[in-house]
């Protein structure tokens, strides 16, 4: 059996008496798309948080490709090889698609720290930046400026900006988040091509896209991975059924 | 050094430390509730100081000077909040400090354009002037304990007020949710002129306050104005109580470091060169403890964490 | 009507450079001496641009780095003209009245103050990074008041303006042409900073640090660069400016001249190349002929300040080209 290329030992975190992330191990293994699901409130977002290092474990550790990144900072992770995408996108709307992309090809090519050519006539930044746009469908609104672009397409470049990372693993934060039928159908495709490249950890709450493509998925209720296994299992799981429809069944 | 010359310096220090509360209280009330950085404070604790000296001059009351100078800041403040700094509660940062600084250049000329450059003098009441003997032989300005008096009534005044009044409710629900105490009904820009004349008042009151002490001249404002600043950076923006205890800590540091670094540098080094860089040292006090407290916590000693 | 940045960032330097030569032609020094100053608080604010417009930083202590570029000209040049030595322990020197020397130790001085406290107010940001530069620049007011070797309060003069090999610095015009020139290569190097790999992380951090930090870069580092880099040129600036007076006293680290340089930026346009300079040239005429008119100008100034800020956005260039400027 292979490695996983992401893991959580035991992440725990409290906020007063609220425990808001309750002993959660989770892993990702190569190839897979493993969602994460849960009610509102369940701790999806700080548990995301916790992964990609913009909020501290009160204990338990993150495991990227064997190597511990508990310790490390959120752009530590990131040249680790976390590619993250955001619930709400997180762009820098003044500047142009190609720019945002740009942006994320310096990560990758380790370059930020030159002062003297543009950015933009730099070749390699280029080429990477182009590729993932590409890649997404924003290659014709490459000069556009971020702020001029549609809810869908904001949301491709989120993943775009992901892609010039090279990451090792995504995690995508609710990529689906306000895309509506047609465009959650799209990127479903999309994602679901995408996990050769790297696997992605998908907190999702379109329940379509997740059954279509999780591999795995785990449910999180009160900071608590109360079940993980493939879709049926969950679908037929009695836990599952009790934490969202209460008792009734 | 003697233990009386040492209480004499804390008591000028707590002196100090309450005046820069009145202003940093208004400051740091107008940021929490209004999230509005409002250079323009130092203006309306000028324009108190400006009323009281005129007014006193005229009727030879300082009591009705005083009275004058809640009232002209408390009026100036209402009115330039509602003709100005309404618009800016939404703007950024920047748009706030420029429009406010604008403010400065406008109060500051237009005060020496009505009063020339002249310094004002405003007397301390004859019933406060002279000193007063408290315990342990010690004599004291009694114009100066009172400032510390009223200093401290004030501190307990804003507490009550924000603790146990509905307006005081109001304040500390605008802070959390402006939208939805809107939505229950408050008239939120009455509530927001309230408070801007609220803590223009108390900033009028520290100008006419003090003074009495120093002279009433144009400029007075933006040092005490920085002051605040420092006060608040170290409190903890937003916070009264971290302004209170902020405000006593700057004036405690800034008057006693001024009296007690040059003797501790006399100790290593000769009688010149310790007054020159004692009094160097001391200058840049208060920086250095707020300095100090950043690198501790970077959101000052009661500031909500980030 | 709109204009292309282009060929306004053309004009202005052409005619920031033609007015001296026909002030020239006609003998009015007092003109290039006021097109002069112009041009060196251009060049302040040009330092403090690269962090406010690009960086987002609203630093409100630069008159921190002015003063200290000042302030090494004057101890410089004091030591020189009085043949005392200054000792610093480790090293003595009897001073310098050369410019190149003395702008050197004031941007290195400067970059050395700006990286302590851009370490200390990069913890921070918003109002309280505003307020911690602001206290900041108050903390060398007063140290430099209080810093009785150098004039304390009264501040330093130097009697003959500091020399440059080749040139009669002394000559107005020809003082003009070292200032125009640094103002030329600042800008020529800001364009380029702007530009470069550096200048697109440090725009994407002042618009969202989070996005920075997940595509793998320290946003803290690059504001902490650039906030070295502002320094050194806005300290740079402080020694012309002083070399322009031959004199040098506190009032180089006022909190109003930290607020002008931001108001002659705002004037300008924010972030854009040549905004500070038309804020500048607007600000020097604006204090020159009001100040004719009346001894209450700054009435005036605040009034168009606070037109500025409630009505037009982007500054002058905004308004000429139809473009917004950047968001701070």
């Amino acid at each position: 059996m292979s490695e996983p290329i992401l893991a959580t030992h035991g992440l725990n975190k409290s906020f007063g008496a609220l425990k808001a992330t309750n002993d959660v191990s989770i892993d990702l293994m190569p190839r897979e798309i493993h969602a994460i699901i849960g009610p509102n409130g369940a701790g999806k977002s700080t548990l995301i948080k916790q992964i990609c290092g913009g909020l501290r474990p009160d204990s338990g550790r993150v495991v990227l490709c064997g190597q511990d990144v508990s310790g490390k900072t959120t752009q530590a992770r990131a040249r680790a090889g976390l590619g993250r995408t955001f619930q709400i996108s997180d762009l820098c709307m003044e500047d142009t698609v190609l720019e945002n992309a740009v942006l994320g090809a310096m990560g990758a090519e380790g370059v930020a720290w030159r002062f003297w050519r543009s950015a933009l006539k730099t070749s390699v930044l280029l080429e990477r930046a182009e590729a993932a746009l590409d890649r997404v469908g924003l290659a014709e609104e490459r000069n556009s400026r971020c702020a001029n672009l549609s809810h869908g397409q904001r949301r491709q470049l989120e993943v775009a900006v992901a892609l010039t990372l090279s990451p090792r693993a995504f995690i995508m934060d609710e990529p689906m988040a306000g895309l509506g039928a047609e465009g959650s159908k799209r990127l479903t495709g999309f994602l679901d091509g995408l996990r050769e490249e790297a696997p992605i950890l998908l907190v999702e709450h379109d329940m379509d896209a997740v059954f279509a493509l999780a591999d795995r998925i785990s449910v999180l209720v009160y900071g608590k991975v109360i079940a993980t296994g493939t879709a049926d299992e969950i679908r037929s799981s009695q836990e599952v059924r009790e934490a969202y429809l209460g008792d009734e069944i | 050094m003697s233990s009386i010359l040492i209480i004499e310096q804390i008591l000028n220090g707590l002196q100090f430390g309450v005046m820069l509360f009145l202003m940093a209280a208004g400051l740091t009330l107008i940021f929490g509730v209004m999230g509005l950085i409002n250079l323009a404070h130092g203006s309306l604790y000028m324009v108190g100081a400006f009323a009281a000296a005129a007014v006193a001059g005229v009727t030879g009351s300082f009591f009705l000077g005083l009275i004058a100078a809640l009232a002209a800041a408390a009026l100036a403040g209402a009115i330039i909040e509602m003709v100005v700094i309404r618009r800016l509660y939404d703007a950024a940062h920047l748009d706030q400090v420029l429009a406010t600084f604008a403010l400065i250049l406008i109060f500051s000329e237009g005060t020496r354009w009505i009063f020339g450059s002249f310094p004002l003098f405003l007397n301390i009441p004859e019933a406060l002037s002279g000193p007063v003997s408290l315990p342990g032989g010690i004599e004291y300005p009694l114009y100066r304990l009172t400032l510390i008096l009223i200093g401290m009534a004030v501190a307990g005044g804003l507490w009550l007020l924000i603790e146990r009044t509905r307006i005081g409710i109001q304040i500390r629900a605008g802070e959390n949710d402006r939208e939805m105490i809107a939505a229950l009904g408050v008239d939120i820009s009455k509530l927001y002129t309230l408070v801007f004349a609220l803590g223009a008042a108390l900033a009028g009151l520290a100008g006419a306050l003090v003074g009495a002490i120093q002279s009433v001249q144009v400029g007075m404002g933006e040092p005490v104005l920085i002051l605040a600043f420092v006060v608040i950076v170290i409190g903890g923006i937003g916070s009264i109580r971290g302004a209170f205890i902020g405000a006593l800590l700057v004036g405690l540091t800034d008057t006693l470091g001024g009296v007690f670094l040059p003797e501790l540098f006399k100790l290593f080094m000769d009688t010149g060169a310790a007054q020159k860089s004692g009094s160097a040292i001391a200058s840049m006090g208060i920086y250095i403890l707020m300095g100090l407290v950043l690198i501790w916590r970077p959101t000052g000693l009661f500031g909500a964490r980030a | 009507m709109t204009l292309d940045e282009r060929y306004i960032n053309g004009l202005v330097l052409i005619g920031l450079l033609a007015l001296p030569l026909w002030a020239l032609a006609t003998d009015e020094p007092f003109t290039i001496t006021l097109v002069t100053r112009a041009v060196i608080l251009a060049l302040a604010a040009v330092g403090l641009n690269l962090i406010l417009g690009i960086g987002g930083m609203v630093s409100f202590g630069h008159a921190v780095f002015f003063g200290i570029g000042g302030y090494a000209m004057g101890i410089l040049a004091y030591h020189a003209q009085t043949y005392t030595a200054l000792d610093l322990g480790f090293f003595e020197t009897d001073g310098t009245n050369s410019m190149p020397v003395i702008w050197l130790v004031a941007m290195i001085m400067s970059a050395i103050v700006a990286f302590f406290i851009g370490l200390l107010s990069l913890r921070t940001s918003g109002v309280y990074f505003i307020m911690i530069t602001l206290a900041f620049g108050q903390m060398f007011f007063y140290f430099a008041i209080s810093w009785a070797q150098y004039g304390g309060e009264d501040g330093l003069s130097i009697y003959v303006r500091n020399g440059f090999p080749g040139l009669n610095t002394l000559v107005p015009i020809q003082f003009f042409g070292i200032c125009f020139a640094l103002l030329c290569i600042v800008l020529f190097l800001f364009s380029r900073l702007q530009s470069s790999p550096f200048g697109l992380a440090l725009n994407a951090a002042r618009q969202t640090n989070a996005r920075v930090e997940t595509v793998g870069l320290n946003p803290m580092h690059l504001k902490l660069l650039a906030f070295v880099i502002s320094g050194a040129i806005t300290g740079l600036a402080g020694a012309l400016f002083a070399d322009l007076n031959r004199f040098v006293s506190p009032t180089m680290f006022s909190w109003q001249l930290s607020g002008e340089l931001i108001v002659l930026i705002i004037i300008g346009g924010v972030g854009r190349l040549m905004g500070p300079v038309i804020g500048a040239c607007v600000f020097v005429a604006l204090e020159h002929f009001l100040g004719e008119l009346t001894e209450f100008w700054h009435v005036y100034l605040g009034i168009i300040l606070l037109c500025i800020v409630l009505f037009g956005r982007g500054g002058l260039i905004g308004l000429l080209t139809g473009k917004e400027g950047a968001h701070v």
